[in-house]
């Protein structure tokens, strides 16, 4: 969108100045005064070198080594050819299985949550509010700070017993109360909630650029019809806001499955395997089981099923958008 | 819903069902305050919701001068009695000091942006402005390779950088940083922007291809290219997995690492230290945030805009 609106700035923006034998020169081909081939080579030359090395190849690396049976300590004699065998295995796995299923729960809540509470107060914080500039830096300050400060802070303040959270729903007379990080059944909303905490920031941040182009001519039309504040909500906003709603859809999805830092921190997958993502599954297959063969096949499968998802969430939204 | 852009005209076409003041200054009068009890009815309660929303913020400074044990004292008192900043003294200068992780974090970080910037203007300027064969074809491979998410490449980097003697060395993270296809693409968009008569005027005074990009497109385009920078620093300066992975010994580790190093004598973690540690690991980057927060705020919709 962005670049579109740029380009046609572009075009426009000298009107007298284009000479007769400007045009002439851009007739396709390359004209005298264009620069030699090689020079654009040479421009992309250190940045093409250095993805090719620590990016190209080890994608390729990834995909051969999901073919073979290797760990470490085996050594490079060691690399096994086993064909498909890693595939076959993924889908028998009873813990990539369930892995899956603890993806998916913890994104399905997380992503949809985050995508609410970023919208609410975004919609809150686009009013004329004092010192409005500040209180949206406030909700943005989590999504910036580091997950391991925020990790070891949130373990404390979710301590089952001496934690802040519970002396607060202690005040409630609560006769259970939630265990947190410390049960296999309160770990994951646990996460979930660190989780929206922190990311909420971000997706307030992008609703409040996306409500700054919304229709106000439209509201206006829509107030004198007589419309309410939910109907002229339903019927300009939340339309107006759907392409950022499927981007952060997709985006918060990408970004919160592959949430790790948080899982090694504090519960190491645990407790059982409650916190056992996708992701995190694949770090301990390669990094403390040293499983490379099967890691690779692992993460193949993943890439591809979130890659997967992502295609589908896209081609549904242009599908609504010409419905539309 | 959006009530600054139809607070003023609202007002002004609504008619005066309120009635009370005679003249039209005293409606006026009227008008303004009840503007701004409205201002104020909605910012009371958002302004609450951001401090619970900051809560964890006050709880982590408010430990950080704390004696570990005190941390889950019940009922928590935000405002210890004895402030301990014994406990900064002992995190920045004691036995554990995070001011090597503090150094390797920003060497890290100042190398993988010059780096970027590098790399990521020349790359994105010549996939806008320059002809050359084959470029269509390298940057399709370019965006299909964006999609990669880094966790998928960490077991071959792993290997690699065995074998070329980069593991447990600040270079694992600072190399592969340094070469990315989504600064390029930032960049590359910002250059499309860009009127190609620029550089066939420059062409025609005899400038060389370097000096157009340098001399004519480059200074144009520092406000997309500091949003590049503040990105890299945070994404550099938070990242967490990456050293995880490829640092070993604590002399390498940078401060996200060096913040678990805070236990007890049980192996517990020691929570005034820990939160000491982590206050000052927040500290540059909301300096970066709050001194560019126009500019950041920018860096982070234009990168999620394209």
């Amino acid at each position: 969108m962005t670049t579109a609106e740029a380009r046609a700035d572009g075009a426009a923006a000298p009107p007298g100045a284009r000479e007769p034998t400007a045009r002439r020169r851009r007739t396709p081909g390359r004209a005298p005064s264009d620069p030699k081939p090689i020079v654009g080579w040479l421009f992309i030359a250190p940045n093409l070198l250095g993805v090719l090395a620590f990016t190209f190849i080890p994608l390729v690396s990834v995909i051969l080594l999901s073919f073979t049976e290797w760990n470490l300590v085996s050594g490079f004699g060691g690399i096994e050819f086993v064909a498909l065998d890693n595939f076959i295995a993924v889908f028998q796995d009873p813990t990539f299985w369930r892995s899956l299923v603890i993806t998916i729960l913890y994104a399905g809540v997380a992503v949809p949550l985050t995508l609410v509470v970023g919208l609410a107060l975004a919609l809150a914080l686009n009013r004329d509010i004092p010192a409005r500039g500040l209180l949206r830096a406030a909700f943005f300050v989590p999504y910036i700070v580091n997950i391991v400060a925020i990790g070891m802070t949130w373990q404390m303040l979710l301590d089952p017993s001496a934690g802040l959270m519970n002396q607060f729903l202690g005040i409630f007379g609560l006769e259970h109360l939630p265990q947190w990080f410390a049960s296999s059944h309160w770990a994951l909303p646990a996460l979930i909630l660190v989780t929206i905490w922190a990311q909420a920031g971000y997706a307030n941040l992008i609703y409040l650029s996306a409500l700054q182009d919304a229709p106000t001519q439209l509201y206006e039309a829509a107030r004198i019809d007589g419309a309410g504040r939910w109907a002229s909500f339903r019927a300009i906003t939340w339309p107006s806001l759907l392409p950022t709603t499927v981007f952060l859809l997709v985006t918060l999805f990408v970004g919160i499955s592959q949430t790790f830092g948080m899982i090694a921190l504090i519960t190491n997958g645990g407790p059982g395997d409650s916190t056992t993502t996708l992701s995190f599954y694949m770090y301990q297959t390669s990094f403390q089981f040293y499983r490379f063969g099967y890691a690779s096949a692992v993460g193949l499968v993943t890439f591809i099923g979130i890659f997967a998802l992502m295609l589908l969430m896209w081609r549904a939204q242009r599908g609504k958008a010409l419905h539309d | 819903m959006t009530e600054t852009s139809t607070a003023a005209s609202g007002t002004a076409t609504r008619p005066s069902s309120s009635g009370g003041g005679t003249g039209p200054a005293a409606r006026q009068a009227q008008r303004r305050r009840r503007d701004r009890i409205r201002r104020w009815s909605w910012g009371i309660p958002m302004w609450i919701l951001a401090l619970v929303f900051l809560l964890p913020f006050a709880w982590m400074i408010s430990t950080s001068l704390k004696p570990d044990l005190e941390a889950f004292a019940i009922p928590m008192q935000w405002i210890p009695d004895e402030p301990r900043w014994e406990n900064y003294t002992e995190v920045l200068f004691g036995e554990n000091s995070i001011l090597l992780a503090f150094w390797n974090s920003v060497f890290v970080a100042v190398l993988r942006v010059a780096g970027e910037l590098t790399t990521a203007t020349l790359a994105g300027y010549a996939f806008a402005k320059l002809r050359f064969p084959g470029r269509g074809k390298v940057f399709i491979a370019y965006l299909a390779t964006s999609l990669i998410p880094a966790q998928l490449l960490l077991v071959p980097r792993f290997v690699y950088f065995q074998e070329l003697g980069l593991y447990d060395t600040l270079w694992a993270l600072i190399l592969p940083g340094m070469f990315t296809v989504l600064g390029t693409f930032l960049m590359r968009q910002y250059f499309v922007s860009q009127p190609d008569e620029f550089a066939e005027a420059a062409r025609l005074d005899g400038a060389s291809e370097f000096q157009i990009f340098f001399r004519v497109y480059l200074p144009n385009a520092t406000s997309m290219i500091s949003a590049l920078a503040i990105l890299t620093f945070v994404w550099s300066w938070n990242d967490y997995e990456t050293p995880l992975v490829f640092l070993s010994s604590p002399e390498t580790f940078t401060l996200p690492m060096g913040l678990t190093s805070f236990t007890d004598e049980n192996g517990a973690m020691a929570a005034g230290l820990s939160m000491a540690a982590a206050v000052i690991s927040i500290i540059p980057i909301l300096l970066v945030f709050l001194i560019f927060q126009r500019r950041f705020v920018r860096a982070m919709t234009e990168s999620a805009l394209k």
